[in-house]
């Protein structure tokens, strides 16, 4: 049943939650929006090649759902991956270099944009089939309860996954199960070039929950601290109960589908870009903290210094790292030593 | 810090871009993530944003203009610093003129295709020789020249059996057998060097007629299309021999001599020593003569080999040799494979004529019948005389009733005048 | 030696490994209460209880998926499909997931999974469950791909599955399942990418796999009767492929008949045809030939499948044609 966020959720919020802790989401609000603004350079001058799928706008769903997380949870998300795996614990240089294609990536060179993945992070990628990471996600909350532990695995994918079968089988099995796992849709309205009103016979996605007798809400997915609020019930249920939930985080887009795309044009207006871009998460959340006495815009320029230092510094190390060496082409098909296929012209 | 603006990589399989409106104009101040151009790329019109913030100094692509990514489109730095270092290099005058007249290029000769030598082991292939592998490698292995060979396998493919025959084929030829004839052995060898060293066989392409003719006769008669040409030969030289040898151990027969005047007359007509390929015809270079043996349950025809060369003594103790060994049903494949004519022989039945059908892919078959004693007119008289039908089966796509006869005329020639054969 | 069908060989290497590592489930369609839908896994559920032995709704894709996760954290998971026919389903897990996980995640992620399950047509079960598919996975690097024809084979094989660290693709024959074979009682395992002799001859060499390897037996009865000897090699495992002893024993008969269940275009026959032209040209003396399943949907009636399935009588006459007999 979805629950509305009242003001009353946020104050508590910013009651109980250290200051430390506040001021490190708005640090990694500014590190994930520099990251990705970097990022849409890079692929410009080529030095990011293929699909690039950028961020810009929704920092405050994953920073606020990865702020309620333990070292030892596990995270599974599509292919607009990077600032998921940045604010997991990923390092930001070997992140940028996977992007790069270069040997001290994240993934060696061999996953790219949209297969970051860090086992000692508990970022399990990464995935480009559109809701294919679902049922995996839900494997490794299965795996969790078979081992006995209480760690939870949360799953991020778009509004527009939400139609796809492995979605559907998912939920059921963890539902029926008893799964910890976490579902969160971030909903920003468009599925590539179609909008949800065009591709979903609900527009409510949260109320899916109901075919499956699950626990849901939907979140404004623009307020970091909304979003804390809401995914850190969803963990606690997940933890104490071994119950699955399905959140609804809405939020909007800056930037295109992905590099590919424009940022506006023939599926969105111009206007309705730039009417949202008013609603920036990150200056929102400051408006917030300085509002409650916690920062001032001393602090706040310091952490986007601090925030750009990072990245320019991701961009040496990944300058820095060599491409992939030939013998890397056959490396991790098999966990045993391989080669070319035998009788095949290599 | 002045900095260059490059033409950006706005689409995943962009190129080039082409600036449709500049936003921003020269002397105009921009922010980081504020937009300078619309670009149209192959996918869309987009704006593009500026990465850093300062005043727009120059502009140094165009509207319209169409620009690859990564080149140089603009520089934006502080109002006053120096940016000649930043500006592209001027493009150098080009100089009125008129191109010049290009120079005739010469034609240099073509460099010769780098011919790939033939792997070890397989033959330099003719047009048509078709060979499994593994008789290639035989082939190359032992020097038998696959060139002379008839495959028996499918579409004539030579197989390893064929390699096989040869290779016992050969080995027979070195070894003695029987009666020795030192200088008729000599000198079929030093012939059958000769012939080793000159092509097996050659082809003879098929001409528009003849192509008709193929095509028709197929159709109206099966697979090989026959005709039949008789002749009635007198056989009063050859009965003498015949009579005067009869008591000797192993008497050579009336068949043995019908072989020999067939290779004989074979080697002046190869073009009924030959084989229908489909698109072309075969001539062989080499006479190997089927008998046909009857045994218990059927048929077999053993072949005699190069038999223009042999004597007639040593035909006639080869075929007694390979019929008993037929109808003790001992032969190897390459002694009943190979032959390019065959010879039946139902005289010793007692049927006057009759016509045999052509063992494929052989071109023709003779069919003799017995040696009767009946009156002949000779010379405006009757007399007895002795006379034998042989009646020649002719596939019709490799030779016309004209050749037939030409050869049945020779075949004559030499029975009644068996010295000839000598 | 113990005499055991195909199917009770699978239950005990599945129950052995379920004994021997505490990581190890089986999860599938009907696998537990029901004994499974083949009986498979008969009296497991009873041994090892629901934590390890799971029933799972209709939901090939995401059951597959959840295996695939679950191995990502080190379980080891055994899935059940019903039938080979129903993995069509959960191909994208299997092949954009199990197989590419560990070189996309640049070696971080090995994916222990066995997925198994009849293949292939049994008795006019008609188009939607017949098929022979295994040349598909064949296709895919990252996965191995496994056949076996006899209870020992298949005993050993699943469990050097289950103890593998990379996804293992089983396929088992429908119609195997009752047949008897010799199985050791002690623990022994046989290992993957090993090809094996299942018949020594000196005149012609058959290659089959899984079901096939019966009909080219009754072939190879038939043709000895005639005074022709052949040398029948069952794979065992199509990826990694063995083919050496293949090449040895056409270097010994110079030509070859590949038996196989599938459909002939790109059939995993045609692989094999074509390693064996690469690496035994010079042997052949005859052109490599198939038979293969017609290229057809199965069709019901009982007549048309037995003429759209390799028979041991298309068999002989392949061996016939490549001897240049007749």
């Amino acid at each position: 049943m979805a629950t509305a966020i009242t003001p009353d959720h946020i104050s508590r919020q910013l009651a109980d939650t250290p200051k430390a802790t506040l001021v490190d989401m708005l640090a990694k609000m500014l590190l994930g929006r520099r990251f990705e603004e970097k990022c849409a350079e890079m692929y410009a001058l080529q030095k990011i090649g293929g699909f690039c799928h950028l961020y810009i706008g929704q920092e405050a769903v994953s920073i606020g759902a990865l702020s309620t997380l333990r070292p030892d949870d596990a995270i599974f998300t599509s292919y607009r991956d990077h600032v998921h795996a940045i604010v997991k614990g990923c390092d930001p240089g070997r992140v940028m270099a996977e992007l790069f294609g270069r040997r001290d990536g994240i993934s060696k060179g061999k996953g790219g944009s949209m297969h970051l993945f860090d086992r000692t992070a508990g970022m399990f990628g990464g995935h480009a089939i559109v809701g294919g990471h679902i049922p995996l996600a839900t494997g490794v909350a299965f795996a969790s309860k078979y081992q006995q532990t209480d760690r939870v695995t949360l799953c991020f994918f778009g509004e527009a996954a939400v139609n796809i079968g492995a979605f559907h089988e998912s939920l059921n099995m963890a539902a029926l199960w008893k799964l910890p796992c976490i579902y969160i849709v971030e909903n920003n309205r468009y599925g590539m070039g179609t909008s949800i009103e065009r591709a979903s016979a609900i527009y409510d996605v949260a109320a899916r929950a109901s075919a499956y007798d699950m626990a849901s809400e939907t979140v404004d997915g623009m307020d970091v601290l909304a979003v804390r609020d809401c995914i850190s019930r969803a963990v606690e249920r997940g933890r104490r109960e071994h119950a699955p939930s399905l959140i609804e985080a809405r939020c909007y887009r800056f930037m295109g589908h992905s590099m590919s795309d424009p940022v506006h044009g023939h599926y969105r207006t111009k206007e309705e870009v730039e009417e949202q871009k008013q609603q920036d998460p990150i200056r929102a959340y400051y408006g917030r903290l300085l509002a409650a006495g916690l920062v001032d815009q001393n602090v706040l320029d310091q952490l986007d210094r601090e925030a750009r230092d990072v990245v320019e510094r991701a961009i040496r190390f990944a300058e820095g790292s060599p491409e992939p060496p030939a013998d890397d082409l056959y490396a991790d098909v098999y966990s045993m030593p391989y080669g070319p296929f035998r009788g095949s012209d290599q | 810090m002045a900095s260059r603006v490059v033409m950006p990589k706005l689409s995943d399989t962009m190129e080039e871009g082409r600036i449709l409106r500049w936003i921003k104009k020269e002397g105009d101040p921009v922010e980081t993530g504020q937009a300078l151009a619309e670009v149209e790329t192959d996918k869309a019109t987009v704006e593009m944003e500026a990465y850093t913030s300062g005043i727009v100094r120059k502009l140094v692509a165009a509207e319209g203009q169409f620009v690859k990514v990564g080149q140089q489109i603009a520089v934006i730095g502080t109002a006053d610093e120096d940016i000649s270092a930043l500006l592209p290099a001027p493009a150098a005058a080009v100089p009125v003129e008129p191109a010049p007249a290009r120079p005739a290029a010469p034609v240099a000769a073509p460099t010769p295709r780098q011919v790939r030598a033939a792997p070890a082991g397989h033959v330099a292939a003719g047009r048509h020789l078709k060979a499994s592998p593994l008789a290639l490698s035989m082939a190359a292995e032992s020097g038998v020249d696959l060139k002379g060979l008839r495959g028996t396998g499918p579409q004539g493919r030579i197989i390893k059996r064929d390699v096989d025959a040869a290779l016992a084929a050969d080995a027979f030829q070195a070894g003695a057998t029987g009666s020795e004839v030192p200088q008729q052995r000599s000198r079929r060898q030093a012939t059958a060097a000769a012939l080793d060293a000159s092509p097996e066989s050659q082809d003879i392409e098929l001409s528009p007629i003849r192509r008709t003719i193929a095509k028709r006769l197929v159709q109206s008669k099966g697979p090989i299309p026959h005709f039949y040409l008789t002749i009635d030969v007198a056989m009063d030289g050859v009965w003498a021999t015949y009579q005067a040898l009869r008591d000797e151990r192993s008497p050579i027969s009336i068949n043995d001599i019908v072989i020999k005047a067939t290779a004989l007359a074979l080697r002046q007509h190869p073009d009924i020593n030959a084989s229908f390929a489909g698109d072309h015809v075969t001539q062989y270079a080499r006479v190997h003569i089927g008998m046909a043996v009857a045994i218990d349950d059927g048929l077999i025809t053993p072949v005699l080999r190069d038999a223009d060369l042999k004597s007639l003594d040593e035909i006639s103790e080869e075929s007694h040799t390979l019929a008993d060994r037929a109808r003790a049903r001992t032969l190897q494949p390459s002694e009943y494979t190979g032959a390019t004519f065959s010879i039946s022989n139902l005289g010793m039945m007692g049927i006057e004529e009759f016509s045999a059908i052509i063992n494929p892919p052989e071109a023709a078959i003779l069919a003799v019948g017995a040696v009767r004693q009946v009156p002949v007119a000779v010379d405006g008289q009757v007399r007895v005389g002795y006379r034998m039908k042989a009646t020649l089966s002719v596939d019709h796509r490799v030779a016309d009733g004209a050749s037939g006869a030409r050869f049945l005329q020779t075949l004559r020639r030499y029975l009644e005048h068996p010295l000839l054969m000598a | 030696m113990p005499l055991i069908t195909y199917r009770d060989a699978l239950n005990q290497a599945l129950r052995e490994e379920l004994r021997r590592d505490p990581n190890v489930f089986l999860m599938g369609e009907e696998v537990g209460v029901y004994q499974g839908a083949y009986k498979v896994s008969k009296g497991l559920l009873q041994e090892f209880g629901e934590r390890r032995i799971i029933d799972t709704p209709i939901t090939e894709e995401g059951f597959t998926g959840v295996g695939i996760g679950a191995a990502m954290v080190g379980l080891r998971p055994v899935i059940e499909m019903m039938t080979w026919n129903f993995s069509l389903l959960a191909m994208d897990q299997i092949i954009n997931g199990a197989a590419k996980l560990l070189y996309m995640s640049g070696g971080q992620f090995r994916i222990p999974i066995v997925v198994r399950g009849p293949g292939g047509a049994a008795h006019q079960l008609a188009a939607q469950h017949s098929q022979s598919i295994e040349s598909w996975y064949a296709h895919v690097p990252g996965l191995k791909v496994v056949a076996p024809s006899t209870p020992y084979d298949a005993k050993g094989l699943l469990k050097s599955a289950i103890r593998d660290d990379d996804p293992v693709i089983f396929f088992e024959g429908e119609t195997l399942y009752g047949s008897k074979g010799e199985v050791p009682a002690e623990d022994y395992t046989i290992p993957i990418g090993v090809a094996d002799i299942k018949r020594a001859g000196t005149d012609v060499t058959l290659v089959a796999w899984s079901k096939m390897v019966n009909v080219a037996m009754k072939a190879a009865d038939q043709l000895a009767a005639e005074g022709i000897s052949c040398e029948i090699v069952d794979p065992r495992s199509l990826r990694p492929f063995d083919d050496e002893p293949i090449l040895a024993s056409i270097a010994k008969t110079n030509r070859c008949v590949i038996v196989e269940e599938g459909w002939p275009s790109a059939g995993f026959g045609a692989q094999i045809a074509y390693q064996i032209q690469q690496s035994a040209f010079g042997d052949l003396d005859a052109p490599v030939t198939r038979v293969t399943g017609a290229d057809v949907p199965m069709p019901y009636a009982k007549n048309l499948e037995q003429l759209a399935m390799p028979s041991p009588a298309r068999v002989v006459a392949a061996v016939r044609e490549v001897l240049y007999l007749d």
